[in-house]
Formats: C-alpha cells, structure tokens, sequence
C-alpha cells in the first residue's frame, strides 16, 4: 500500500515536471519585451540539402548541425531577449522537383520564414522562384552556378560561399601562371559542368591559354578511363576536371593508374576538402583548388572549426561554414528589423556587412552575391601535414572584388538598376 | 580510314581495350544475376548492393581490422580478401535466402524484385551512414602496381588482371553449369523440382547455395573494383542499372549469354565514349529496345 502510494506521488511528480518547465518558458515569452514582430510568434529556418546522395558529406548533415549551432550561439548571445527559432531539415535528394515541392509544403503550411543550405544548382534554381513567389527568403549555401545571381537572381536570394567564376578565376588563372597553358577539361554533362568548363575556358584564354578541347561525360560516371585516353591524346598540359565529388575523385585516381599524372597535370576545378580527405594526400599532392573557407586559416577559422569538429568528427568544408554564417547574419537581421518580413530582413542583411571568422567586411550585393575573399589553396605533400586534417598550403588570398563577377558581366537586372 | 574517323588506330585500340575491361566487369555482374535468375527465377536487385558489400569488407580488412582487435600492424591483404569476401557476402546472401526469399517462390516476379530492392536500399543506408558517402580509397596491391606498356598505350598491370581474373571465374561457371554433373542436377532442379527431389536430391539446399554463389561472384567483383573505383555506399546503384540492361539483352538467365554480351556491351559502350561520348549512357539502353523488339528473349535466350 505504501509502495502504491509512493509511485504514484513520484510519477505524478514527474509527469507535473516538462509541464511545469513549459510554463517557466512561456512566462518569459510573456514577460520579453515586444521588440520583435514574428508572424507566427517564432522564426522558422528550414535546411533543404541533400542528406544522402554525392553530397551528402559536403553539406548534408554537417550542414544541419552548422545551422543548429548558429541558432543556440543565437540564442546564447541574446539570452532572454532571443525569440523563438525552430530547425527544420530535409532531403532533396538533389532533385529540382522534390525541392520546389518541400519548399512550397514548408512555406504554404509550416510557416518557414528562410530555406538555407540548397547544395546542387537544380535544386536553388527551383526554390527560389517559389521563395520569391511566397515572398520569404533563400540563402544558397552549396550550390555554384553562376545564373543563381546572374539570369535567374532575386531580390529575396542570398548566394552566400561560392560560385564557379570565383573557381575558374582561382585555380584557372593560378595554373595557367604556373605554366599550364594549354587544356582539355572533362566535364561533367548537366548544367554545373557546362557552366564550369565555359568559365574556366574564358580566364584560361584570358590569361594567354589556349583550350585543345573537352569531353562531356555522364553523371554520375563510374569508369573515366576512356575519356582520359582521349585527354592524354590531346596533348594538353592540363586536363580540367569539371566536375565534382565521386566523379572527380575517380577521374584523379584513374589518371595515376593509367600513367597520366604526374606527366600532364590535373586541375579539380571543384574539390572540397572532404575530397581531398577520402582521396588522400597521396593522390592529391600539390593540386591546386580554389575555396571560400579553409578550417586552418587564422585563430577564428581553428576555434569555430574545432568546435564543429568535435561535434561532427569531421573537419567543416566550406559549404557548412557558410551555412553557420549565413543563418547567424540572418537571424541578426530578423533581430535588427524587429520583423520576421522577408523584405525588411533582407533590407538588412544587405545593409550590414557580415563580420565573423568566415568573412571579413563583406557585403551582400544587390544580385545576391556575398562578396567576399578566396582563397587559391595547394594540396600539401604528405610528409607536410602535420596532424589530420592539414591538407593545404595558402597559396594566395583572392581579394573580393576579383574573386566576384564584376557587376557589369552578370546579367542581374537588378544590378542594372 | 581511321584519319577520316578522326582518331588514331593507337587511340582506338586503346579506346578498345578499356571497353574490354569494363566488359569483364559487365560479364561477372550479370553472371551472377543470370545464375540467379536461371536457377530460382528471382530478379536479384539486391545485386549492386552486394557487390559494394565484396568491395566494402575488403576495404574494412585491409584498413579497419586492425583497429578493431587494437593491433594495427594487422591487415587482411588483397589477395586474401579475393577469396573472404565472397565466401562472407556469400554467407549473407543464404541468410537473405533462407529467412525471406525462400517463402516468395511461388508468387510473382515482383515480389522477389521488391523485396531484393529494399535489401539493397537498407544495406547502402547502412553503409553510408557507417562510413559517409564520400568514398574510401583501396591500394592496388603490391604486385600489380606499374603499367605495361604495349606501344599504344600504358596498359595498368592491375587493369590486365581484372580481365584475366573476370575471363577465369566467367568460364569456370559456365563449366560447372553446363558441363559437370552438378550444373546437370542444378538445370534439372530448377526444370522439374518435383521430379528431381524423387530422384532423391535435395533440391532446397541446392537452390541456397546457387543463390549464394550467385551473390558471391558479385562481391568478388566488388573486390575486384574496389582498387579502381572509389569502394563508396553507391558504388553498386550506379552500375546495377546497366547490368540490368546487359542481362535482359543477353537473354534472362543464360548463363553463356550474360558473359559475352557483358564483353561485347563493355566494347560497344567503349566506342560510344569515342566517337559521341554524350551517348555513352545511354547506348546500352537503346541496344536493349531494339533487341526486345527483336526478340524478345534477349540475344541467348530462349523463349518459353
């Protein structure tokens, strides 16, 4: 009877319990002043990414957890004054439908205010349309094509770490200065790719190159060893790689196979580091890339990144870091205009340069385009790196505005405003 | 001629041996499947996953064992993964029969298809989440490392094997099938079950063990790849598909028809990627159309 009694007092003590903390939390909802006009009474980030294809480690999970730490760094800055922020994640899949789908679910029904993340060109080009149309806001994060601020841009988009003119201006010009000045670039048959080759193809010649030819292949490919026959048919000193992820590692490893390195060289025109970790500094030894964001770079880039890394096990590539920037900018700018609007927020975030380990002084253009530094990065040699995940040697930072499309070549029109 | 077309006969020939490689691979995948298939009229689309798994566990024994049981100056090598890979896949593959596709026998084709399928999905679902996608990187062995150089192109020592190693296992199966007595009792099992349990050979047990081998001859495939291809979760799903195609142009569950349409489709796909590589993807696809319009048995098949 005793016994009864007892267990009944303590469950009743617990199942009192999250109700009781419930109510703590909503007192000081109540009692915070009313600076900030959310339309929902909360602020909603959705991170659409892909969480189990090509990039899933690019972005991915990683991306996820970037966004989840901006929001609880958030909300540790602004202790009680924080309002409420909800994470929501899901799959793409890399596909432009499935995207567009989720986007519209997520903004007509679960009232999310900002899509971040958006890895592979299909899937931001089909978004943000829809954003626009809703009027709520994007930030791509891992997607590269240049028509994402250029033909297909909107007032409502930010293009946050990367493009391919920023790749093809890093490592196109770097290598064509290193003498490589003749190329055949293998690349990858959709849109990336296309948009790639041709970026690269004009810094190449603009720098006194001279292009002897490409081959396209499927993607995804397994087998690259006929079209590298062909590359080392063609002569070319440098065979560019316009592609990306698997398609590119496999490219890499077969061309030391087949005897192609080290006599002609190959340029990765995209590589993250997380390439260049499954692949090894064996393989990759003295390639050069181009990116945004390197974990090792100053004391701010080591501190964030190793609080990442221990989360993750794994160091952040550019793409994640991108992630973590962009929602905190954002979610200092919802603070700042006291509104969760779309256009007011993006008022802004344009208005505020973002200054964090990630970037310094840069400023979000009207196209879209965050402009800020590269950096031309080499693979270093494995008796060079001193611990795991020391892979590269800075070779150069890229400032911003030649990093950047110049206003006057990208078909914006609201640069031409 | 070759100057009309464009290319160089060095080039070609070359273009033509790395068509053959890539057949070897096309041979060995669709063998198993078309053993498979033959013998328990099962469409094993658990097939790609499978051979990820050979290409997995051999990547696991040379880099990860050691680790495992805190002695890292222990790998398992190449040569003997060739053979444990298989056997453990193998392994696996008679408990997938044993415990799930054995009771879909009697019902439809699709249902073994759909069930292999989520196999397959389940198993890349693991393997990614174990070890990301990103891919892991297998040495080629020791002993194969170097290229030979045969005056129109380098031919990579370890690329000559994958032919002769395929070329081996491809015509030993065709041997024990359709040569040996136990390929006899194996086609009259799979012909007449009933009539061949009288005769008082177990016919269940046979069936296992086909399906295991079945599965085998993927995974030695997968250890076959795992030095040239990166040994990733998705290594399979991205060629699985084209094995399909091969297996239906060579005609469902011949066995000698699997094996040199596997060559001749690996060759054919070699010329596409020179002469118009945007078709390369798609030019087994379009082969397959015009055979099924053509006979719909596939190429070796025979029509029941």
């Amino acid at each position: 009877m005793k016994h009864k009694l007892m267990f009944a007092l303590v469950s009743a003590a617990l199942m009192s319990l999250p109700a009781g903390v419930a109510l703590a939390q909503q007192k000081k909802a109540d009692a915070k002043p009313a600076a900030v006009k959310l339309s929902d009474g909360m602020v909603k980030i959705g991170i659409l990414t892909d969480l189990s294809g090509t990039y899933s480690d690019l972005a991915g999970s990683g991306s996820v957890l970037a966004a989840k730490m901006a929001i609880e760094d958030f909300q540790a800055q602004e202790k009680d004054r924080a309002f409420k922020i909800e994470l929501v994640t899901a799959d793409h899949q890399n596909k432009g439908d499935v995207a567009s789908n989720r986007a519209r679910e997520w903004f007509e029904r679960d009232q999310v205010d900002m899509i971040g993340d958006l890895v592979t060109t299909s899937t931001a080009l089909a978004v943000m349309p829809v954003a626009k149309q809703m009027n709520r806001i994007t930030i791509v994060s891992g997607a590269a094509s240049t028509p994402i601020t250029g033909k297909n841009c909107t007032d409502l988009n930010v293009h946050y770490v990367y493009d391919t003119y920023a790749l093809a201006v890093g490592t196109g010009k770097a290598v064509v200065k290193q003498g490589g000045d003749t190329w055949f670039f293998l690349t990858a048959d959709y849109a990336f790719g296309h948009a790639l080759e041709k970026d690269t193809t004009e810094v190449v010649i603009a720098n006194g190159g001279k292009v002897l030819g490409s081959v396209r292949h499927p993607f995804p490919g397994t087998d690259f060893s006929s079209f590298l026959l062909k590359a080392q048919a063609s002569g070319a000193k440098v065979i560019g790689l316009a592609n990306a992820g698997a398609d590119t590692q496999n490219a890499i490893k077969q061309a030391a196979e087949f005897g192609i390195t080290p006599k002609q060289s190959l340029a990765g025109l995209l590589m993250f580091i997380s390439d260049i970790h499954s692949l090894g500094l064996k393989a990759t030894q003295g390639m050069y890339l181009t990116e945004g964001f390197y974990w090792d770079f100053n004391d701010e880039t080591r501190a964030w990144s190793k609080r990442f890394f221990e989360k993750h096990k794994r160091m952040p590539t550019m793409v994640q870091a991108g992630v973590y920037s962009s929602t905190l900018h954002y979610l200092k700018a919802v603070k700042a205009a006291g509104t969760d609007e779309a256009k007011a927020v993006m008022k802004k975030m344009k208005e505020t340069p973002v200054n964090d380990f990630f970037a310094k002084n840069a400023k979000i253009r009207d196209d879209g385009r965050l402009v800020h530094d590269f950096y031309l990065l080499q693979v270093k040699k494995p008796q060079e790196s001193k611990s795991p995940w020391d892979y590269y040697h800075v070779r150069q930072v890229i400032k911003a505005e030649d990093a950047v499309m110049p206003g006057a070549k990208t078909e914006c029109p609201l640069l031409k405003m | 001629m070759f100057e009309l077309l464009g290319i160089t006969p060095q080039a070609l020939y070359g273009q033509l041996l790395v068509g053959l490689i890539n057949g070897s691979f096309y041979a060995i995948l669709s063998l198993g499947l078309a053993v498979i298939f033959g013998m328990l009229n099962i469409i094993n689309f658990s097939h790609g996953a499978q051979y990820m798994m050979g290409a997995f566990i051999a990547w696991i024994g040379l880099t990860q064992v050691g680790q495992w049981i805190g002695d890292p100056g222990f790998s398992v090598s190449y040569w003997t993964a060739l053979l444990l890979s298989p056997l453990l896949v193998g392994a696996f593959g008679i408990v997938i029969e044993r415990t799930m596709l054995r009771h879909l026998y009697k019902l439809d084709h699709l249902y073994g298809l759909l069930l292999t399928f989520g196999i397959a999905l389940i198993i890349e679902g693991l393997f990614r989440d174990w070890y990301g996608i990103s891919g892991q990187q297998y040495e080629i062995p020791e002993a194969l490392q170097g290229a030979i150089n045969l005056g129109f192109m380098f031919l990579p020592k370890y690329r000559a094997w994958v032919i002769v190693a395929s070329l081996v296992v491809c015509f030993a199966t065709w041997y024990v099938i359709e040569r040996t007595k136990l390929g006899a009792y194996l086609r009259a099992g799979t012909e007449n079950p009933k009539l061949t349990q009288a005769f008082g050979i177990n016919v269940p047990l046979m069936i296992t063990l086909t399906y295991g081998f079945g599965v085998a001859l993927a995974a030695f495939a997968g250890v076959l790849a795992a030095p040239i291809f990166t040994v990733g979760p998705k290594m399979g799903a991205d060629l699985i598909i084209v094995v399909f195609a091969v297996v239906v142009i060579g005609g469902m569950g011949s066995i000698l028809g699997s094996i040199v349409t596997g060559l001749a489709l690996g060759l054919i796909e070699g010329l596409t990627k020179v002469f118009y590589s945007e078709a390369s993807a798609v030019v087994i696809f379009v082969i397959m159309v015009i055979v099924l319009l053509v006979r719909p048995a596939g190429l070796f098949g025979r029509e029941r």
